[in-house]
This record gives C-alpha cells, structure tokens and sequence, in this order.
C-alpha cells in the first residue's frame, strides 16, 4: 500500500465513524423521546460521549484527509465540482449536528439539575426537553446532507 | 491487475457500491450503538434492551444492505472470469471472510441477545446480553479491518 492508499483507507475509516455516530444518535434521539426521569436521561451520557468522540475523529478525518487526498491524487484537483460541493455540505453537516446536539444537550442539562435539587421522579418539562423538534429537524437534516455527501463522493458529479 | 480492475469502475457500479457502504455504515453503527448501549447499561433493563434492539433493528438490516450490495458488485466486476493464473485480490478475500463470518457471529450474538431479552422478565439475562455484546465488538473489530482493506486495497 503507498502512502495515499493509507490515506485514503483512513478517510474512509473516518467516514464510518461520522456515520455511525448520526446512527448512535437517531437511536438515542428515538429512545430519549419517552425518557422523562433524570436517571434515564442520564445513562445515556457515556453513550453521548462516544458519540461526540466518532463525531470528532469522523469529522476531523474525512476534511483533513480528503483535502490532501484531493492536493496529492492525480486526476482530482481541490476545486473539481464534487470536491468543492462535498466541502460545503461537509459544514453544513458540521453545523446542523452541532446544532442538533446544542438542543439535545439541554435536556441532559435540565437532567442534571433536577437530580441536583433532589427530583429523581418523572418531569414533565423534562420529557419536552427530551423530545425537541428542533433538534429532530437539525438531526435529520444533518444526516440528509452526510447522505448526500455519500451520494457524491460515489457518483463523483463532473469528475 | 486486479487492482486495475478495481479502481477502473464503471458509472453501472456506482449505485450497488452505495448500497454496500451504505449498508456497511449503517452495520458499523449498529454495532457500535448496541455494544455501547449494552456496556453502559449497569443492569439497566430499559438500556439492555436498547441495545439488543439496535442489533436486531439497525445492525441486522445494515449487514442485509451491505451484501446484498456487495453480491450485485461482484456479479458486476470480473471477478468471476479472471484470466488462468490470476488471483482474487486480499482485499475481496478479507471481505469475504469478514462478511460470512461476521454474519454467523452477528446471529449467534442476536440469539444469544434474544435469550438474555426474554429472561430480562424474570430478572436474568445479563450475562447472555454480555455475550452478546462482546460478540458485537468482535464484529465491529473485523468489519473495521474489511473497510480498511476494501478501501486501501492492499495487495
């Protein structure tokens, strides 16, 4: 394997791991949606946590490599098409998770001051928290735009 | 030359290779979303149960995409025809290995899961659920390496 072949195999591991965190996500944004009780909202943390951490290698990996890969591969140069049309859906993608996740978070944090102030029962306040359709809307979006990401780096449009 | 063969991809691939990495994506995600849930459970039964239902649910399908993508890829490629004395690359060969036996142990993990759901009821299953889930990293441990290969194309 040369060096680009490295690379390349590493873009594309990072892009499994941005897709499989918006798969971890849809799972926990479903299941938080019946969660009313500060401990079920909780658990979920440490989930939450890996995540945000395939979200940041996923994220980071696959703009840092592909743009070499797209200053080093012959054949392709950084303003093709399909490059430039995959680095802006790359952060809109970036912005509407880290959109997504600004509302979602709000119900951990409204989790952790009712188990704070001693309410471990269920909350109403907490369950609208939990079930916010702004971030439904943003985490949807997000995942479209990542999907259509795929779509172009497949059919690679005007390459 | 099989390398040749592989990175020279006609426009009439294009949509079952979406479908293999999609599928392979979403497997991959699964996996790590039900191990994790299962891990962080602590006893849980409403989180033991999430994380069984993400293999059945997400895991299950996305392994069904994901050959089902790849059985049309190879149907496409020439890889059934390859001239007297050439040899299939590694990386097919990783794939293939990675895909039945990663589709044997994802079953033995969902029937083990399966047992360990049920006897959540009567206040068991745990530890079947703990299989489950070390079988699942397993999976995602060997899925990752096929991606590797797949993508690298070592030869």
């Amino acid at each position: 394997m040369s060096f680009d072949d490295w690379i390349l195999a590493l873009h594309v591991l990072s892009a499994f791991a941005y897709v499989a965190a918006i798969v971890l996500f849809w799972v926990l944004v479903v299941a938080v949606r019946t969660s009313d009780t500060p401990d079920g909202t909780l658990r979920m943390g440490p989930v939450v946590k890996i995540g945000n951490a395939c979200v940041a290698i996923g994220a980071t990996g696959t703009i840092v490599l592909g743009i070499w890969l797209a200053f080093s591969v012959g054949g392709y140069d950084i303003w093709d098409p399909w490059i430039i049309a995959a680095l802006v859906l790359w952060v809109l993608a970036a912005e509407t998770g880290r959109r997504s996740g600004t509302e979602f978070m709000a119900g951990m944090t409204k989790a952790k001051e009712l188990r704070d102030a001693g309410q471990e029962g269920p909350s109403a306040e907490l369950l609208a928290a939990n079930r916010t359709q702004r971030g439904l809307q943003m985490h949807t979006l997000s995942s479209v735009i990542v999907l259509l990401i795929l779509v172009d780096m497949i059919w690679k449009p005007g390459a | 030359m099989t390398g040749v063969l592989a990175l020279a991809r006609p426009d009439s691939w294009d949509f079952p290779l979406f479908l293999h990495v999609l599928g392979a994506m979403v497997l991959v995600g699964g996996l790590l979303t039900g191990a994790s849930a299962i891990a962080f459970a602590r006893g849980d039964a409403r989180f033991l149960r999430l994380g069984y239902w993400t293999l059945l649910g997400v895991a299950l399908p996305g392994y069904v995409v994901m050959r089902i993508g790849a059985q049309w890829l190879y149907s496409k490629g020439p890889w059934e025809d390859l001239p007297e004395g050439v040899d299939e690359p590694a990386w097919l060969g990783i794939g293939w290995i990675v895909a039945d036996v990663g589709a044997a142990l994802t079953l033995i993990a969902l029937i083990l899961g399966g047992i360990g759901v049920r006897r959540l009821r009567t206040g068991g299953g745990t530890g079947l659920l703990k299989a489950a889930m070390v079988i699942a990293w397993i999976v995602l441990a060997a899925a990752l390496v096929a991606v590797w290969a797949m993508s690298g194309k070592p030869e």
